[in-house]
């Protein structure tokens, strides 16, 4: 629990009842999405014949597997303040978090859920569980009433399995196949809906869900550059950086230099590293000292 | 600004009430060790902001018998802002440094709840901040030198500010270089 600070709470209602306008924060204004495939490679539990029997005990197929992505547009207000963010965040090696909402919400309560579940895991002696996690994101968030605006899709894998959420600000949460959260949600909801299906090999699943974040970066104006996307298997996590950059600054043609001189100065003050002695005295310890004198 | 192994940041000098002009030397970059720092928002809390990381660095120097680094400075800022989530400080800080192991430039920005913007190019912030998106969108390039890079900042700055009636009133230019640091105050205009 960080504890947070009040202290200059009442001081800013009351400059704000004066008309001051209360500061923006950054927003992640985002597409994120979350999806669930089987790898291409397991047998289907359609596959098994209908035998009462037989169900109670499935072939030992390989797990499913899940991935994450994101855009990588960080908004404040109508302004575009970074435009190649990370929204893809670290939780435990093989748990990894995708965030939207407030962006310094969205980075703190991940760090500090994966600082605690990091403890947990060395103190119970296993690896960390995707629920456990899940879980601790939604008490810490129901606690403040959805005022820490985070809002995340939580995948990754554990001895239990393969498992993916969304955690709402409020404190609700959702295990669903396919998730996509963030103000580009409903384009790429768009994608998996019409094209989503549990038997996709790793390369399709990847393909499918940056066509998700796609129709996020080009219909949802709070979405925008690049795809990022972390598959998670239980073997390895691999974060695909910048996957898809269909956004990339144009060079400029030409060199917008200004001439030396241009600009006009009043003074100008020089400080060498070199010269720093002169500002402050450097007094060399002698390693083996004289005793220091004590009454004794 | 980024440059070649150089880094440049910049301020306006005015301190205002809304359309009063209160000061034309109220300096909003500061320096810690071979860090700086700028703050830009509420005046009180800009003085609030820097006496506070003035006493966080100097301690950090104390404990760990080291200047503090860029990159150590920006995670200090973020989580001391993000501790007042609720109750913040009015501002809005940039870090500008060079990294004391390699040499490389290092720059990010915070909104007023500790969220750092990492930024390869610059980083802009306060009142005339839309203005100097798109300035600086225009006129920075990579790899300038520590020269050229002084005139782009000190043309974008005072030309954003003269499109801004709340600032202006000259300006102070730290060009950060491996073994200097160069200050200069800009000529600027005073309405």
């Amino acid at each position: 629990m960080p504890g947070f600070d009040f202290s200059n709470y009442n001081r800013n209602a009351a400059l704000h009842a004066q008309g001051m306008p209360l500061p923006k924060a950054t927003s992640t204004g985002t597409t994120i999405v979350g999806c669930i495939f089987d790898g291409g490679v397991v047998v289907r539990f359609s596959a098994i014949p209908l035998r009462p029997s037989m169900n109670l005990f499935p072939h030992p197929i390989k797990p499913p597997l899940s991935m994450i992505a994101a855009d990588t547009r960080a908004t404040s207000g109508p302004i575009v303040a970074d435009k190649n963010c990370e929204k893809l965040h670290y939780i435990a090696p093989q748990i990894w978090c995708a965030g939207a909402g407030t962006a310094a919400d969205t980075e703190f309560t991940t760090a500090l859920i994966s600082s605690q579940l990091e403890l947990h895991a060395m103190s119970t002696g296993r690896k960390p569980r995707v629920v456990t996690c899940m879980t601790m994101l939604k008490q810490h968030l129901f606690r403040y009433q959805g005022h820490i605006g985070a809002y995340l899709v939580v995948a990754g894998v554990d001895p239990t399995g393969t498992h993916l959420f969304t955690v709402h600000a409020h404190g609700s949460t959702d295990k669903l196949p396919y998730v996509t959260m963030g103000s580009g949600s409903l384009a790429a909801m768009s994608v998996f809906e019409s094209k989503w299906k549990a038997e996709l090999t790793q390369e399709e699943a990847v393909e499918l869900a940056s066509e998700a974040i796609l129709a996020g970066i080009w219909n949802d104006l709070g979405s925008g550059s690049n795809v990022d996307v972390a598959v998670i298997t239980p073997e390895k996590t691999t974060l695909k950086r910048n996957l898809i950059k269909p956004n990339e600054k144009v060079p400029k043609q030409q060199s917008y230099k200004f001439a030396r001189g241009t600009t006009a100065v009043l003074n100008e003050k020089i400080i060498k590293k070199s010269e720093i002695g002169r500002y402050v005295s450097v007094q060399e310890v002698p390693l083996e000292s004289d005793k220091m004198e004590v009454d004794s | 600004m980024v440059g070649k192994d150089c880094v440049a940041i910049a301020c306006d000098l005015r301190l205002g009430m809304q359309a009063l002009t209160i000061s034309n030397n109220f300096p909003k970059v500061f320096q810690y060790g071979d860090v700086f720092l700028g703050l830009t928002g509420l005046a009180t809390d800009v003085n609030t902001v820097s006496d506070l990381f003035r006493y966080k660095t100097n301690m950090y120097r104390l404990r760990e018998e080291r200047s503090i680094a860029p990159r150590t400075m920006a995670n200090l800022v973020s989580s001391s802002l993000y501790e007042r989530r609720f109750g913040p400080y009015f501002v809005s800080p940039v870090v500008a440094g060079l990294d004391p192991k390699t040499s490389k430039p290092f720059i990010c920005g915070f909104d007023s709840i500790g969220c750092i913007d990492f930024a390869k190019d610059f980083i802009v912030s306060g009142t005339a901040s839309d203005q100097l998106f798109g300035i600086c969108e225009g006129l920075w390039e990579a790899d300038l030198e520590p020269d050229d890079l002084f005139e782009t900042i000190s043309q974008a700055l005072l030309n954003a500010t003269d499109r801004d009636a709340l600032s202006g009133w000259g300006a102070h230019v730290y060009i950060i270089e491996k073994d200097k640091v160069t200050k200069r105050l800009l000529k600027g205009r005073q309405d």
